[in-house]
């Protein structure tokens, strides 16, 4: 049994202007130990989906319906006292903005030993022992003086190593990892990589990882879900993502990405592929495929009938009617 | 560069000669002095005529300051910047408004960078109207209507908000402004940063296209070097307010020489699962530019360090590879590999 099972996720968002249907019908399993990366541009709902796995989703105006099986129960029936037990002990999640996401009026120890202490019952001084430990394992100098510390001492990436702590205090079985690098800079993301990467042979936590950098993606992640407008439109393994993208959009969003070093084979600037046109609204439900206003092979079967998620080959699927067609464009 | 030196029109566009920007911080009530940020210390480059130059370099290494004291939106501490072989470092404010015609910015946000209670034909229009380069009304609507073709903003967007747009269609409007004047060098802090990637790809491709067809100048500001790579000419690597590495594209991309640009461009993960690649993981933080490491800047993270580089800062010189690097290591290959006859 996987850890994690999405079946037919639906957020939608009551507004003003109508309902936002942010996550519409995404399914999707994570197993244990695994890395999965959820990819997308922004408006895609990869983020309101890992919100809504933790149930972090203000209801109203948010509504979660379709089932999230964590370890075999339905996170979505589970009343907010038996939440409570699994955010932060079994799933932990790291934020995008480690400034934002720590409490600037409590110390880093506090910080890390507060999960601990509800979670594992464990007293202040304990607390305080494990908060040195972790800031020792994710690779912070000097932990015991750092654990007195308060997050505006530390740098950004000292921070988001404060959030990773923070999230492995208590050995989660699921870590959602939203835009972990996205704010910090490339050395730094590179040391933070590393430091996942390392954590996660030792630990053993499967990671959930959302992220819209496609060059993260593929040296972090086994297995990627590509979404596009709230749905689900391909999943794989990054081999085969990387390697043959069956989907438009997956292909167009590859094509987009520059790659370093690839003007050394040609001559002059090279012209990246662009993806014409924008996101459509969500506002609006969407009729045949989501892709289509912006799709090079688009027919008018895609304007009409949304595609359904098929396998193509095993593991590897899409939400194309011409995945084929595709490959061969 | 001579001062003094007889304006010829060999020189470059932009040149920029030991450029230095220092924040004075102060502290308690009545201000006195504690010491400066060195955001930017003593940078020198030049830019030809379009040409596009970029810097590069992590938050806090000065690049966005650089850009802002060209343009004079803050002012430098010291230094030369010289405009189509005219000083305008040091002219007073209220002489500044021809050079402002040729010289525009694009920012990074497109969400705070436009008005939002201006429509988007009245933002195009602006500069237009400021320099007088429209003799009426209707001259000044052929000229934003070519504008937003140029941009690829549809005709009927001039009426509407800037709320109506998306982040992409809102840096075309930036451009368009930028490109009103009928300028000569746009400089482009992080202007595709806060993009989305196909729409970045649209912006660059749209940025070199421009470029093509106008014979512009760029000075690109941005960290993502990968998104350089593909529309840059040349590229000068910064840290912690100094260039540390000058180069044309094809050489700082195939073989780079300062330490700090081999770790950055190793740094940057590549979409390609199956590579396989060196990585170069640099320890510690960037140090902080108030009080910077003495010697050369990099020596505090640099994996070759020696006792040198701690006490005798680096220059910026030729090197074996053809570019401009700063680092004591450069020397010892230049004196044992190069044969006498080169």
């Amino acid at each position: 049994m996987a850890l994690l099972e999405v079946e037919n996720l639906q957020t939608h968002f009551a507004t003003l202007d109508g309902v936002v249907r942010a996550v519409e019908g995404l399914s999707f399993k994570i197993d244990a130990g695994e890395t999965v990366a959820i990819v997308g541009e922004s408006g895609c709902g990869k983020s309101v989906t890992s919100m809504s796995i933790l149930r972090l989703i203000q209801e109203p105006p948010g509504k979660i319906a379709g089932k999230i099986n964590f370890r075999g129960r339905n996170l979505l029936d589970l009343p907010d006292v038996e939440m409570r037990k699994i955010r932060g002990k079994d799933i932990s999640m790291i934020f995008q903005e480690p400034m934002t996401s720590l409490n600037p009026v409590l110390t880093v120890g506090r910080q890390i030993g507060e999960t601990v202490r509800l979670h594992e019952g464990l007293t202040a001084q304990e607390a305080e022992k494990r908060g040195i430990e972790m800031l020792g394992l994710v690779g912070i100098p000097a932990p015991e003086r750092r654990v007195k510390e308060y997050p505006h001492q530390l740098s950004g990436g000292m921070r988001q190593r404060v959030m990773i702590a923070m999230a492995l205090a208590c050995n989660p079985k699921l870590l959602i990892a939203d835009e972990p690098t996205t704010a910090l800079d490339v050395t730094i993301q590179a040391q933070i990589l590393d430091l996942m990467r390392d954590l996660k042979t030792r630990v053993g936590a499967a990671i959930m990882l959302i992220t819209h950098d496609l060059g993260v993606v593929a040296e972090m992640a086994e297995r990627v879900v590509v979404m596009y407008a709230g749905r689900k439109v391909e999943e794989a393994t990054a081999v085969q993502i990387f390697g043959n993208p069956q989907h438009p959009y997956t292909r167009g969003l590859l094509g987009a990405v520059p790659k370093l070093g690839s003007s050394l084979q040609g001559h002059g600037r090279t012209k990246l592929t662009e993806i014409q046109g924008q996101v459509p609204s969500l506002r609006q439900r969407i009729v045949g495929c989501a892709f289509a206003s912006r799709c090079p092979i688009v027919t008018d079967v895609c304007r009409q009938v949304a595609p359904a998620v098929e396998a193509k080959t095993p593991g590897h699927y899409v939400a194309c009617h011409y995945a084929e067609r595709a490959v061969a464009a | 560069m001579n001062p003094k030196a007889p304006m010829n029109a060999s020189r470059p566009l932009l040149e920029v000669n030991g450029l230095k920007k220092h924040f004075p911080l102060k502290s308690g009530l009545f201000g006195g002095k504690k010491g400066y940020v060195y955001a930017v210390d003593g940078v020198t480059f030049a830019i030809d005529k379009g040409e596009t130059l970029s810097l590069v370099g992590e938050s806090g290494c000065g690049k966005s300051t650089v850009g802002k004291a060209i343009l004079r939106l803050i002012e430098p501490t010291a230094g030369e910047v010289f405009l189509a072989g005219e000083r305008i470092d040091n002219i007073p404010i209220s002489q500044l408004r021809p050079m402002r015609r040729r010289i525009q910015v694009v920012f990074q946000d497109p969400f705070s960078s436009l008005n939002p209670r201006q429509r988007v034909r009245d933002i195009i229009a602006e500069p237009i109207v400021n320099f007088g380069l429209a003799a009426n009304g209707s001259e000044l609507d052929d000229r934003v209507a070519e504008l937003m073709d140029k941009v690829q903003l549809p005709r009927d967007a001039m009426k509407r908000f800037p709320h109506e747009f998306s982040g992409g269609q809102r840096q075309r409007v930036g451009i368009a402004r930028a490109l009103a004047p009928g300028s000569d060098i746009i400089i482009c802090d992080e202007a595709v940063s806060a993009l989305d990637v196909s729409v970045k790809a649209q912006i660059v491709n749209l940025l070199s296209d421009l470029q093509d067809e106008l014979g512009l100048s760029l000075l690109f500001i941005s960290h993502d070097l990968a998104i350089v790579e593909h529309l840059t000419h040349r590229v000068a690597v910064m840290y912690l307010g100094k260039i540390v590495e000058l180069a044309d594209r094809r050489t700082l991309f195939a073989t780079p020489h300062h330490p700090y640009t081999k770790a950055l461009l190793s740094a940057v993960p590549v979409p390609d699962p199956t590579a396989k690649r060196q990585r170069i993981i640099l320890h510690g933080d960037v140090p902080s530019p108030i009080n910077p490491p003495s010697g050369c800047r990099f020596h505090t993270r640099c994996p070759f360090v020696f006792d040198r580089c701690r006490s005798e800062e680096p220059q910026l010189r030729r090197v074996a590879g053809g570019q401009m690097s700063a680092c004591h290591l450069d020397e010892v290959p230049d004196v044992a590999v190069i044969p006498k006859a080169a």
